[in-house]
């Protein structure tokens, strides 16, 4: 007879010699790194939990701090690469290989690291993946999460920052792994359970509460005219047009503006009821005037938003609360929201190219994917329909027989960025990133088959309705502008395109540029959200000036 | 700082400009990433001519396409423009310029 339990015994042994350091689950600040050394193993698969918003700040730190003659050589598997310190655990040589989704402010280091051949990469995910993959073959033997509080039961409660911390304790709870949990406090009843006690192992009291991130914060004091001409051309040319009720805005100062034109530009086209209406999103603070003034039914959050607690809390109607009054966020279901039960994606690029790829890879930065690909993806395996959608498959689909719809898939950018680098080239920098870092496919946030509409200064290119290649490459250029790529159009064959309604611009679409001004802004400071909010929003100390 | 002057042909078949009020249109402000455009009507007969005075020295032949492309697209003619430029991008240069115009259409039509 073979053994069959060896995961479970080998954690009975982690479980004791981690018991040896605390009082029943809970251990103090002062043993946490002893408690790390005792529960981790040389080549173990550890997750740090690190969300877009949320970090388990306090064990990353204590992880660095380990003895590297104890434990190293471990599988990194995270969400998000976002402190100094989860790239510490490489250059202390305690962790060697990687699995993530998401590396934001540190896809430079990473990069440098990456090059000098200190972290091997597995492969950058997006969040359903690396997900899928806990489930599957990257199943943590240690996690390492955050929670708000916790009893001494283990019971957690992670107030509106659930965040990712269901799915990874789930993977690791269930396959016999070890979970560990900094807890800004310990109570003796949660207000709610978020992840039920005899999930999680160890509570360690954290000096300090962990770290959020403002991530989805955007002033609106920042929003240009040249993205309200482009909110004016998205609301007019794609929400109205093709009715969006269900969908999903990415992070940026681009879709910020389509978020404070609800109240104002729509609501003067009379689309209040016909546009908008249900969302995957975080709670943007720059929602606040759509939902004030009627625009938004309901919201499910991926994670939530430092200083929109209370506000949230104030709306049940419109977000997911617990019995607690405050927001429970859910990345992974949230994930599957925006991809299974959304009609459109929008979100920001840095680069598109003549086929519609597009990415935010730059030269010396690995920057990962998050979310972006999951819900800027048609969803193959969608069943139900909806008027956008089914509209959308109309134009894709002229001619076919069996009838289908397709996610309508919005890429926003200026046709020049800062510095005046082109947002259109003909090669993607993702390419040379790839021979760089050694990687099996260039790093693609959304494949070009996957677009329906690009969104510029210049107008919108409806890619759905291209004959063929050629057509769509043309058509590319015709909203790109003075770049390189935009000066290479053949102008009769723009013209063209515009006359069949693939290139729509501002005056096709019945806008003067000269309403194109910030007065359209619903909001136009801090201040303006936080009155709209009747004073339950809270910005963070670096978006006040008062 | 880049001075630069650009000559396009009018189109004499378009209708001459006839800035109502003061008799020319200013828009846009002297600030960063921003610029300031004035258009003035000139001698009839001609062309447009472009002064631009740019803080971001190079980019000529950007300059040129993109007020070569208004120039023509919106069939002008016996027109001075003079622009102040603090490194604006393309795209808020045509934004301006297409306000400018539609200014000065405002006034032809009243």
């Amino acid at each position: 007879m073979g053994q069959w339990d060896k995961l479970a015994s080998n954690r009975r042994a982690r479980l004791a010699r981690g018991r040896a350091l605390g009082r029943g689950k809970c251990v103090s600040a002062e043993q946490a790194t002893a408690l790390l050394e005792a529960v981790i193993e040389p080549g173990d698969r550890v997750c740090i939990e690190g969300d877009n918003q949320k970090q388990a700040d306090f064990l990353a730190r204590c992880l660095v701090a380990v003895d590297v003659s104890r434990v190293h050589g471990l599988h990194m598997v995270q969400s998000v690469l976002a402190l100094p310190e989860h790239l510490e655990v490489f250059e202390r040589g305690i962790a060697r290989r990687l699995d993530f989704s998401f590396s934001g402010p540190q896809g430079a280091r990473l990069a440098r690291l990456v090059q000098e051949g200190r972290i091997e990469i597995g492969a950058i995910h997006t969040y359903l993946e690396l997900f899928g993959r806990y489930f599957i073959d990257l199943t943590p033997r240690v996690a390492l999460v955050a929670a708000t509080s916790a009893d001494r039961d283990g019971n957690l409660y992670t107030g509106p920052n659930t965040e990712d911390t269901p799915a990874i304790v789930e993977a690791t709870a269930f396959k016999s792994g070890v979970v560990v949990a900094q807890v800004n406090e310990l109570v003796e009843r949660v207000p709610r359970v978020d992840i039920p006690g005899d999930w999680v192992d160890f509570v360690v009291p954290s000096p300090a509460p962990h770290y959020l991130e403002p991530l989805f914060t955007r002033d609106p004091a920042h929003i240009s005219e040249i993205q309200v001409l482009m909110a004016m051309m998205v609301i007019r040319g794609i929400y109205a047009e093709y009715g969006v009720n269900r969908l999903n805005h990415g992070i940026g100062f681009d879709t910020a503006a389509v978020e404070l034109l609800l109240p104002t530009y729509a609501e003067d086209l009379g689309l209040k009821g016909r546009i908008g209406r249900h969302w995957a999103m975080n709670p943007h603070p720059t929602i606040i005037p759509a939902i004030e003034s009627g625009f938004v039914e309901s919201i499910h959050c991926f994670g939530s938003e430092l200083g929109m607690e209370a506000y949230v809390a104030a709306r049940p109607d419109v977000f997911f609360t617990g019995p607690d009054g405050s927001l429970r966020s859910n990345r992974a279901f949230c994930q599957a929201a925006g991809h299974y039960a959304c009609d459109l994606f929008i979100g920001s690029t840095l680069q598109i190219d003549l086929e519609g790829n597009s990415s935010t890879a730059t030269l010396d930065r690995i920057t990962g994917f998050g979310g972006a690909p999951n819900m800027g993806a048609d969803a193959r395996g969608r069943r139900h329909a909806s008027p956008a959608w089914l509209r959308a498959g109309e134009e894709a689909r002229a001619g076919a027989a069996m009838p289908r719809g397709r996610k309508l898939v919005v890429q926003m950018a200026e046709t020049f960025r800062e510095h005046m680098q082109p947002a259109f080239v003909a090669r993607l920098d993702a390419w040379q990133l790839m021979e760089r870092i050694g990687a099996a496919l260039p790093p693609v946030m959304i494949y070009g088959d996957d677009v329906t509409h690009i969104v510029t200064e210049e107008g919108i290119a409806n890619l759905l309705r291209c004959r063929n290649d050629e057509e769509r490459a043309e058509a590319i250029r015709g909203v790109a502008g003075f770049t390189p790529v935009g000066r290479a159009r053949s102008r009769a064959a723009v013209e063209n395109l515009r006359d069949r309604g693939v290139i729509r611009r501002p005056e096709d679409l019945g806008i003067d540029k000269r309403d194109a001004t910030r007065d359209l802004l619903a909001a136009r400071s801090m201040k303006d959200l936080v009155r709209w909010s009747g004073g339950l929003y809270d910005p963070p100390k670096r978006f006040r000036n008062w | 700082m880049e001075h630069l002057q650009f000559d396009f042909p009018g189109d004499p078949a378009a209708p001459a400009p006839h800035p109502h009020g003061p008799g020319y249109v200013l828009v846009g402000v002297v600030s960063s990433g921003n610029l300031e455009v004035l258009l003035e009507p000139a001698t009839p007969g001609g062309g447009c001519r472009v002064r631009v005075d740019t803080a971001v020295a190079g980019y000529g032949a950007v300059w040129r396409a993109v007020l070569a492309e208004f120039c023509a697209r919106h069939r002008l003619r016996d027109l001075t423009i003079s622009i102040n430029d603090m490194g604006a991008t393309p795209a808020v240069v045509s934004l301006r310029l297409d306000q400018a115009f539609e200014e000065l259409e405002r006034g032809a039509a009243r």
